[in-house]
């Protein structure tokens, strides 16, 4: 990718999460939102950490291959969390938090457990590919998680404008990146391609903070509006 | 092949999420009643159809902007061109497509009424300031 794009690209991903974050402190949510607060400050560590260590270390090298597959299991980590938090608010009301959180763990653990079993096999970059199996196999999880706390939120006609949108937000998100690395291997030889990813990732942060900037937290909208053809 | 339908499926997935986040962004709108002025300059009678979003989005523009409303004014002008995309389209096939599609067109042209009616107010808001100043 040509640096000039690249660099345009990471100036918006971290001015949209820095907004997010200063939105959520200013009215209020920052705890209330945590888990997505935190997933977007360790989304622009993240980049920074890749920074830094592409000053030192050329693009090929060990040293950043690590420092990119481990911050991205962390950032894949981190998105897992907030689905599982936004899954916590959506069944606060049922007194299912505990139910969620545990799901949450056993999702995670059977997860990291699966993907060690696949990759034990192989000794050469054990380290490496565990990481990146399991970036992968969350990524998936939190994808089928993010499908199935929209039906919960149709289900239980949740009306939190807020909720709803950045739900809606994530489901937005998960879909392009899927497509987008689908689009990538279907299509490997157009470049364009190749900048629908980090362009993705600018999307969430924005999303997030203009939810956060409009809607107050006793924002409420018509559930039967939410559905895509209505019953 | 596989890559292929996981493309396909996943952007079936984003259409779903899209006109779900649009109808979220419209039904926030739906609450709110269209204004006496909008009703007079635009013309629109007991509520809001689809072929009254052109007329609103065209004196829209005349307004002073209000950054609050911009991206969601793009957003709900997206959904409202794949809307008309989809009719053209589909709506030979399929002749549901078509209700359904102009009931969508119709929350659009309401949200940009409702959009329309705070221009206004701001406008008059602003004028009022100066005549004091």
């Amino acid at each position: 990718m040509p640096s000039g794009i690249a660099l345009a690209i990471w100036i918006l991903g971290t001015a949209a999460g820095v907004c997010f974050v200063v939105c959520s402190l200013i009215r209020g949510s920052f705890l209330r939102y945590f888990f997505l607060n935190l997933y977007v400050i360790l989304y622009m560590c993240a980049d920074l950490i890749r920074e830094a260590v592409l000053r030192f270390y050329a693009l090929d090298s060990p040293q950043y291959m690590y420092a990119y597959y481990y911050t991205d299991c962390l950032l894949t980590i981190a998105l897992f969390v907030a689905v599982i938090s936004l899954a916590s608010h959506v069944f606060a009301e049922l007194n299912l938090t505990r139910y969620v959180r545990l799901v949450a763990v056993f999702l995670l653990l059977g997860t990291a457990g699966f993907t060690y079993a696949v990759v034990a096999q192989s000794t050469d970059l054990l380290a490496t590919r565990f990481a990146l199996e399991l970036s992968q196999n969350l990524y998936f999880v939190g994808l089928v998680l993010t499908y199935l706390l929209w039906g919960a939120v149709l289900k239980l006609h949740e009306t939190r404008t807020r909720l709803v949108q950045m739900i809606l937000s994530l489901g937005l998100y998960f879909s392009a990146y899927a497509g987008s690395y689908a689009l990538v291997n279907v299509a490997p030889k157009y470049e364009t391609v190749h900048y629908i990813g980090p362009i993705l990732g600018c999307f969430l942060p924005i999303s997030w903070a203009l939810t956060i900037m409009r809607h107050s937290e006793e924002a409420r909208l018509t559930p039967a509006r939410l559905v895509a053809v209505p019953r | 092949m596989m890559a292929a339908f996981i493309l396909a499926f996943s952007l079936l997935t984003l259409l779903m999420f899209f006109v779900s986040y649009c109808r979220s962004l419209t039904a926030s709108s739906l609450h709110t009643s269209i204004s006496e002025d909008v009703r007079d300059v635009t013309g629109i009678q007991a509520r809001a159809v689809g072929r009254d979003y052109a007329r609103v989005m065209q004196i829209l523009h005349l307004c002073p902007d209000r950054p609050e409303d911009r991206s969601r004014l793009q957003i709900v002008g997206a959904y409202f061109s794949f809307l008309n995309l989809l009719d053209q389209g589909f709506a030979k096939i399929f002749p549901t497509v078509r209700e359904w599609a102009e009931e969508e067109r119709a929350g659009c042209a309401h949200f940009a009424a409702v959009a329309l009616g705070r221009r206004i107010a701001l406008n008059r808001e602003m004028l009022a300031e100066q005549v004091e100043l």
